[in-house]
């Protein structure tokens, strides 16, 4: 790996906003934090996956993958980042290195070419570079090749050295990050710029759930200048600089971003969430404060109070007629970071049992916030191995397992409803709206009628093949043997 | 005969291609109590476990050696060691398929003598089958990898023939990628019916065709098992379908002496006959009643159906061998192919392809072709195609892999009487749905132009009213 990109990650895992960093000894700080992965039994994706998942979203760039065919080419089109506009972010684009780019080392000019061929075809505002395994171990230089091509070529591209054997998805998405504050954000100037403008740092627009959250901020005049990268637009990115306050949601990702974002010009920023009803109302309330604080008029509280008061009304009413029908349904959550306690307050709201809740990824902090909601840590459980989640699935341990895509057929295959709350999802569960879409969800899924028959045995299993038959049905009987 | 043209575009947009690790890890999972393993860093594992749960619609045992930056410097078989000590002990596999992937690849390892040595020094692998097959990603495609799979169980798998060999009435079924579930499932039926034996590998037919278990499996259940797989040299024959099993079936031909039939294709009315002629041969027997019924189906379904075929345009985009078995079909039923585009050059077949030029590219390339040939009627492809029929403004018939957006794909069948069949209506089905409406404009242009002098007069007539 080269220098720039070592120095890169040794400076990530010496993040000063982040409290677990913070509470490490000297020695364990230089230590880093990505913990050493079992072969064998590793889960997960790599850093590009993680670059990718972060940028992908700015929908009017072309995303150029440098690297042999897996990498893009079982990859594409897979999230549903949302787009209001453009299209150009679906396409799959992908140097596919061959063996003689590989062996000549023609790697270099084959990603050149290729920046020249896509910028030829889409005319896009900016081209996103991303490195993978192969080109980084044979040393192809991106960053020289992104620098010529933009300046030969007029358009910006932008290198994101991530490839995937330095780390998890988490290390790639501040990776990706760092790529932002390189090379993006600063660059442009916006073509407008209000007291009211934030940006919201880690949303993704997965299932558009970014337009569940902007209509509440613009009932309240506040402008959402760039989300990055959900929906995004390059432009909005590289001119975030502008924007008044900074809300960071999805844990730390890219916390990176945030605090240096503070630093260069002075945006502060905070950790909130839109997932559940007081989160959000949370989110809006802090959002408030920092506009104020940073000069906007002193009415914005109030204004943001009476919208909380209001929406928290209308969403608890929407709620209300599901409320007997799903409370003291059991749950097994199986998430990590900020949904890991974000949903459990949500659910209680409900009247609905949470039996566990996974911590495998969340902070320290994550973790208190769950003791505080649940009353100790009795319910709070590292990874559970599939074999033993479905055993307690089939002992019926459970009503219900809310998790990501990964745990879905152990939960199908012990005949227990499954929602999906994480980044594949179809549903979109942000703000007020979206937390009564997941109750609605909720109910839809346990009431269905289809758990009850795929759980009875096939009557011949029952061995009371009998109980449903006319007596009157005639039937054969064996010929007694003879002798 | 097709000519074959590479696309000049430096650069793949919206690929065509899977990843030939990919390929290779799918055919392991045909395997009974089998778990692929995938030699490189953890994402190669992920986007492909991704893509194939993606496809399937369920569980996929797929594990990674997860090569971080020390082991990409330094050497990877500590992580391979690591991996089948860790499978073994926590999944307990009957079988392992381990599969490089372009960065061990990149990196020259011999991994092959690492296992050797691995496997020598670690008692606790004994009783696990541990196979191995090169596929780098930046060679070949999806089709390549299964086949290299195929090979790699063949030849660490099957015991050689000897004199002790005694045969029996059976027959070996080598199918392809492009084989589903349903496909192999009726292979299995028509070979038993003609009181023959079939041992097929990779068998997905028990481990991906969906189902629900008594308990719940780490590995794959159901699939190809070891000791059948270990018996190959007994059958009278070996069937394999698609070119890119030819090399695995002349493997399994040299160690087992079991003569080779490759079927290029199994769809269409002519291979399914030279098929159930074959069985026939081989088994002394006579096409029963119900395939002589299906073979009538299918002359039926072909009648009805050439309505819908006959002078459209049709553009494919596949991996080599389902692209020729496809083209082959649509050409059979009247259709013309426009564009066609494979994946790799990787098949003697691809100049066999009725058309005039097979191009070797991405779903982009077809979509160039398919604007530059004036237009097509449909689109053949995978998923991945959605956004291509969408610009086109086509209706897109998804086959091969991956399927992501629509359920049952492990029981779609191509094969066969039957498959042929239910093929020829799902495509006919297509074309009723975009049925058109005439309106009086269609007409225009083959309508005689009208005599002048009648215009003025009706314009006169118009005017004085």
């Amino acid at each position: 790996m080269s220098d720039a990109l070592k120095a890169k990650v040794a400076e990530l895992f010496n993040e000063p906003g982040c409290d677990k960093n913070a509470a490490k000894g000297e020695k364990e700080r230089k230590k880093g934090c990505s913990k050493p992965l079992t072969p064998g039994a590793a889960a997960g994706g790599c850093a590009f996956d993680g670059a990718k998942i972060a940028l992908q979203p700015i929908t009017d760039v072309v995303h150029l993958v440098h690297g042999p065919l897996a990498c893009e080419g079982n990859g594409w089109d897979n999230r549903h980042a949302a787009s209001s506009g453009p299209r150009l972010y679906r396409l799959g684009v992908t140097t596919d290195l061959s063996q003689m780019d590989i062996v000549m080392g023609t790697g270099e000019k084959r990603l050149y070419k290729a920046i020249k061929e896509v910028i030829a075809r889409y005319a896009p505002p900016a081209v996103f570079v991303y490195s993978t395994c192969v080109p980084a171990l044979i040393g192809d230089d991106i960053g020289a090749v992104c620098a010529y091509a933009s300046d030969k070529l007029g358009t910006p591209c932008i290198p994101v050295d991530a490839p995937g054997f330095v780390g998890s998805k988490n290390l790639g998405n501040k990776l990706a990050g760092e790529a932002l504050l390189d090379h993006v954000i600063g660059t442009m100037e916006p073509e407008v710029s209000t007291p009211f403008d934030i940006n919201i740092l880690g949303e993704y627009n997965l299932s558009g759930e970014l337009w569940q959250v902007r209509p509440l901020f613009e009932a309240l005049g506040i402008r959402v200048h760039a989300c990055v990268t959900g929906d995004a637009r390059y432009r909005e990115v590289a001119s975030a600089h502008r924007a008044k306050v900074n809300m960071m949601v999805c844990s730390t990702a890219l916390i990176n971003v945030a605090r240096k974002m503070e630093e260069r010009w002075g945006i502060p920023y905070f950790e909130g969430s839109f997932y559940g009803i007081s989160d959000t109302s949370t989110a809006l309330r802090s959002v408030a404060k920092l506009l104020v604080s940073r000069g906007a008029p002193e009415d914005l509280i109030a204004r943001t109070e009476a919208l909380i008061a209001a929406e928290e009304a209308r969403a608890w009413a929407r709620i209300e007629p599901y409320r007997q029908r799903l409370a003291g349904k059991r749950v097994l959550l199986y998430t990590g970071g900020v949904k890991s306690w974000s949903i459990v307050s949500a659910l209680q709201e409900m009247g609905m049992v949470v039996v566990g809740t996974s911590v495998r990824k969340s902070t320290d902090n994550d973790k208190q916030k769950i003791k505080d909601i649940m009353g100790g840590d009795a319910h709070m459980v590292e990874s559970i191995p599939p074999r033993e989640m479905y055993a307690q699935l089939r002992r019926g341990d459970a009503d219900i397992l809310l998790s990501g895509g990964r745990t879905q057929f152990v939960a199908l295959k012990a005949r227990v409803p499954w929602l999906d709350i994480n980044q594949e999802r179809h549903e979109a569960y942000a703000g007020y709206d979206g937390m009564v879409t997941l109750v609605q969800e909720l109910d839809r899924s346990l009431s269905n009628p289809v758990w009850a028959e795929v759980r009875r045995l096939a009557p011949w299993e029952e061995g009371e093949t009998e109980d449903w038959l006319d007596d009157n049905v005639p039937r054969l009987t064996p010929l007694a043997r003879e002798g | 005969m097709a000519e074959i043209i590479k696309s000049r575009k430096p650069v793949s947009i919206n690929p065509l291609k899977s990843s030939t690790p990919l390929g290779a890890a799918l055919g392991y999972l045909g395997i009974e109590g089998a778990v692929p393993l995938l030699h490189g860093s953890q994402g190669c594992t992920s986007f492909a476990l991704v893509l194939l749960v993606r496809h399937y619609k369920e569980a996929i045992p797929l594990q990674t050696t997860a090569m971080d930056e020390v082991a990409t410097i330094l050497g990877a078989a500590g992580n391979m060691e690591e991996a089948l000590l860790n499978l073994q002990r926590r999944m307990k596999p009957r079988f392992i398929g381990i599969a490089s992937t372009a960065l061990v690849e990149t990196r020259g390892e011999d991994y092959a003598g690492d296992l050797k040595l691995i496997l020598a020094r670690q008692p606790e692998l004994a009783d696990t089958s541990v196979v191995f097959a090169s596929t780098p990603d930046y060679i070949g495609a999806l089709e390549d990898g299964w086949a290299a799979a195929v090979s790699a169980v063949i030849d660490g798998v099957v015991a050689p023939w000897s004199p002790a060999v005694t045969s029996f009435q059976q027959v070996n079924v080598l199918p392809g990628v492009n084989q589903t579930p349903a496909d192999i499932e009726y292979l299995r039926d028509l070979i038993e019916s003609f009181g023959l034996y079939p041992v097929i590998l990779p068998d997905l037919s028990g481990s991906l065709d969906g189902h629900i278990a008594e308990d719940w499996c780490a590995t794959t259940q159901g699939g190809a098992r070891l000791e059948e797989v270990a018996q190959m040299a007994r059958a009278v024959h070996t069937i394999a379908i698609g070119e890119h099993m030819r090399q695995p079936a002349d493997l399994l031909c040299s160690l087992t002496g079991v003569p080779v039939t490759v079927f290029s294709t199994l769809t269409g009315l002519a291979p399914n006959d030279r098929l159930l002629s074959l069985l026939s041969h081989i088994s002394g027997r006579a096409v029963p009643g119900r395939y002589r019924r299906q073979r009538s189906q299918l002359l039926d379904a072909m009648l009805d159906g050439h309505f819908h075929f006959g002078g459209k345009r049709i553009a494919i985009a596949a991996d080599p061998d389902l692209l020729f078995s496809l083209s082959q079909f649509f050409t059979s039923m009247g259709a013309k192919i426009v564009a066609a585009v494979a994946s790799t050059a990787n098949s003697p077949n691809l100049a066999q392809i009725p058309t005039e030029r097979v191009i070797i590219g991405d779903l982009t390339d077809m979509e160039d072709a398919v604007r530059a040939a004036g237009g097509a009627d449909l689109l053949v492809t995978h998923s991945h195609g959605r956004q291509s029929a969408r610009r086109l403004g086509i209706p897109l018939l998804r086959v091969g892999f991956p399927i992501f957006d629509r359920l049952g794909t492990a029981h779609m069948h191509t094969v066969g009487y039957c498959g042929t069949r239910d093929l020829i209506f799902r495509v006919a089905n297509l074309f009723m749905g975009q049925m058109h409406e005439h309106k009086p404009d269609d007409f225009a242009p083959a309508r005689p132009a009208p005599f002048n002098e009648e215009i003025v007069h009706d314009s006169a007539s118009l005017a004085a009213h």
